[in-house]
């Protein structure tokens, strides 16, 4: 928010969209994920504590909660008055959704998480004092906090699993909040790849971690500002819009075959994630 | 109901009634300091473990962040502000009752949000950065995150303790005067004498002495009250369930307010027995205290039940969950006992027979701020564990040892530096307890012998 908005209508900034006034020129990164296709098999999350140089807590610590899964899959179990057997559980992997208006961003003290001009939400890690408060306000709880001091606590990364710290990523020590940066450091290489070539990132040049494991491709990740895009595609056929709170969806007929969504949206974050809905057996 | 204070009290007598105080307390001061004192070590000891080893050993997770640290900060910035609705706004109101007791509960002010500063700083995770949080000019431009209610919070809360030791100062020099006049050679006639700046008491002093602490005094009130109300936005402006309440602010207030009308009762107990200030911390002016918490306890439950029945006539279900998650959940037995305590405990203030029964009082007032803990608490916890967000409702997390060492050790902290400035400094007013005194007499010696004879 800024002073003219203070002096202007306010009423008109209620209205406004997180993008309006600044919209994504070049680069808006975006993901979609699909829940039918997404078996819940963990291969997302291993590839993230992969690239990503998460530590691993071990067992006691990951029981107290003090895990720090970027990704991480969550399991719902909704049977429908049916047995767990016949129906199974749903899977949902949440990350961080890198809302367009972030409820974590307004309420650091230091301004340690700040908006990209390519619509990431980005953690300093050197700014930050961990208050905490950024988690406390993330209504997705995707913001995970260093409770201790990983990289000098024994077996966080046992001999010889230390070799394969990615370079490209920093180590974080204790009392900084770290979340899912889009693989950052992917995106940054790309970008500067493509713009030595005089061109933007090529949808498909540039893959998050989890999205490059993923067996079944339940995850999809680009440019939605590339009209080319499989991600942008996806979220016009799902009639999903970044800078709406709630989605109209076209006609009723339509609304059937249409699956996106975005989790609590109705929180005005406008998050840069969209789901597919599962398609289930007892609602065909 | 007897008198709030003798007219007949000689005025050398308040001097040395007070003085006493600074110089030979009961031995039941030396055993709360010494108390004082342990309590702190273990509080030291709790936190350097917590500052070497990282905040895990303090048992909170990653979707239940906050926990007794915040809950306990806000219930110490709460606390610091009957004192300057005691020496302020009853100063202007001129209820001239508060004028033995409103020194201490002046000191109680500055402690209590000294104690809630530290919370701040043992709540964050990187303790060694948390200057990153002030605006310092530094080569990079920098600057802190000006949106953020944590950033009005160190605002806030710094412009109140500065202008608080200011005011508790500068209420204080004509009795640093009399302290410097009649104690024996030592550090202390040292102290007084730099303190006092000077005073002799003449007219000129007196009346810039007034005007000055009319000026600080009514600076004070709105920033008492914005206090509350900013430390209430860091729950109000975020988006979780249960903290999002338009009501906050001033619920928050008066909660504030309440929690520290309770422990004025109790550290006034403790002061008349241990200072032996029988004479100047009277029952009538306890049962006026007692019937001020006793209102102000009604506005809180008001304000609670308001926040209840918005939450409960509302359209956000989440919300409506969580609020039956506080009071049914694994939560509710301190659910209840706050309301308990908060709300239906301090209907026993409105008997006279206990209005100036100390012992009951002494215990009552105690679990008055037990339930005002409890309050915050439930502010902070439920909310963690049942929030917007599915995942984060199995995560309920039981605060660890250490969070509770520190918890505890802070009153042990507040104990230390206000019993030290009893001891060093004049916790009665003695010019403040004179004028009221003459006033009284004034008033007696005009007061027509049968009502009506004028």
């Amino acid at each position: 928010m800024s002073i003219t908005n203070l002096l202007e209508n306010w009423s008109d900034f209620r209205q406004q969209h997180p993008s309006d006034d600044r919209p994504h020129r070049e680069y808006k990164w975006a993901m979609s994920i699909d829940l039918d296709a997404c078996t819940g098999c963990n291969a997302c999350s291993v590839a993230c504590y992969a690239e990503n140089n998460l530590p691993v807590v071990g067992k006691e610590k990951f029981a107290h909660g003090h895990s720090h899964h970027w990704i991480r899959i969550e399991r719902y179990w909704d049977n429908d008055g049916r047995e767990f057997a016949d129906q199974g559980a749903q899977f949902l992997p949440m990350l961080c959704q890198h809302c367009e208006s972030a409820p974590c961003e307004t309420v650091c003290p230091v301004g340690a998480t700040n908006h990209t001009a390519d619509g990431l939400n980005s953690q300093v890690y050197n700014r930050c004092v961990g208050s905490r408060y950024c988690n406390a306000n993330c209504p997705y709880k995707a913001r995970y906090f260093n409770w201790y001091d990983y990289p000098t606590t024994d077996n966080v990364w046992p001999e010889p699993m230390e070799q394969q710290l990615n370079p490209d990523v920093t180590v974080r020590g204790k009392g900084v909040m770290e979340k899912c940066t889009f693989c950052v450091q992917r995106l940054t290489v790309a970008k500067s790849n493509a713009r030595s070539e005089g061109r933007s990132v090529l949808d498909g040049e540039v893959l998050t971690a989890c999205q490059q494991v993923c067996p079944t491709g339940a995850i999809s990740f680009g440019n939605l500002v590339d009209p080319l895009a499989k991600v942008g595609k996806q979220w016009m056929t799902q009639q999903v819009e970044l800078n709406k709170d709630k989605q109209a969806k076209n006609a009723a007929e339509e609304a059937a075959k249409v699956r996106g969504y975005r989790i609590l949206e109705e929180l005005r974050t406008y998050p840069s994630v969209m789901y597919l809905e599962q398609l289930r057996e007892s609602a065909i | 109901m007897g008198k709030d204070i003798r007219e007949d009290i000689a005025w050398a007598q308040i001097n040395k009634d007070v003085l006493k105080s600074i110089e030979s307390p009961k031995r039941m001061y030396w055993v709360i300091l010494l108390i004082a004192l342990a309590m702190i070590g273990v509080a030291v000891g709790c936190e350097i473990y917590q500052y070497t080893t990282g905040m895990g050993v303090s048992n909170k997770n990653n979707s239940h962040v906050w926990s007794l640290y915040i809950a306990t900060f806000i219930f110490w910035i709460g606390m610091s502000h009957s004192g300057t609705l005691l020496s302020a706004i009853l100063h202007l109101m001129h209820a001239d009752w508060r004028k033995p007791i409103y020194r201490f509960a002046e000191a109680m002010t500055t402690f209590s949000l000294m104690t809630a500063g530290l919370f701040v700083m043992v709540h964050l995770g990187r303790l060694w950065q948390v200057y990153y949080v002030m605006p310092y000019p530094n080569e990079r431009w920098v600057w802190p995150n000006f949106q953020s209610p944590l950033v009005w919070d160190m605002f806030a809360i710094a412009t109140y303790l500065s202008s608080s030791v200011l005011f508790l100062y500068v209420g204080m020099i004509p009795d640093l005067a009399i302290c410097r006049d009649n104690i024996h050679a030592g550090w202390r006639k040292k102290l007084y004498t730099v303190m006092s700046l000077g005073w002799e008491g003449t007219d000129r002093q007196w009346r810039n002495f007034r005007i000055t602490y009319l000026t600080i005094a009514c600076f004070l009130i709105p920033l008492a009250v914005s206090v509350h109300s900013i430390v209430a936005s860091d729950f109000a402006m975020s988006n979780m369930p249960g903290w999002h309440v338009t009501s906050f602010p001033p619920y928050f207030v008066a909660g504030a307010l309440y929690s520290g009308c309770a422990a004025i009762i109790t550290l006034f107990i403790i002061l008349r027995y241990v200072f032996r200030f029988e004479e100047y911390m009277t029952l009538p002016i306890m049962k006026k205290l007692v019937r001020l918490t006793f209102a102000i306890a009604m506005v809180w439950t008001y304000l609670n039940l308001i926040e209840f029945a918005s939450v409960w006539y509302g359209h956000d279900q989440t919300a409506k969950d969580q609020l039956i998650f506080k009071a049914t959940g694994p939560y509710a037995p301190f659910f209840w006992a706050m309301i308990f305590f908060g709300s239906i405990l301090p209907l026993m203030l409105a008997f006279k027979r206990f209005q100036t029964h100390l012992p009951i009082l002494f215990v009552v007032s105690i679990l008055l701020n037990v339930g005002m803990w409890l309050e915050r608490w439930m502010i902070i916890s439920p909310s963690f564990a049942h929030g917007h967000y599915p995942w984060t409702w199995d995560h309920d997390q039981w605060p660890s040892l250490v969070q509770w060492g520190i918890v505890f050790g802070s009153f042990g902290w507040f104990t230390l530096l206000f019993m030290v400035f009893c001891k060093v400094f004049p916790s009665v007013s003695m010019y403040e307890v004179k004028e009221m005194v003459y006033h009284r007499s004034l008033a007696l010696k005009h007061k027509p012998a049968v009502k009506g004879e004028y």
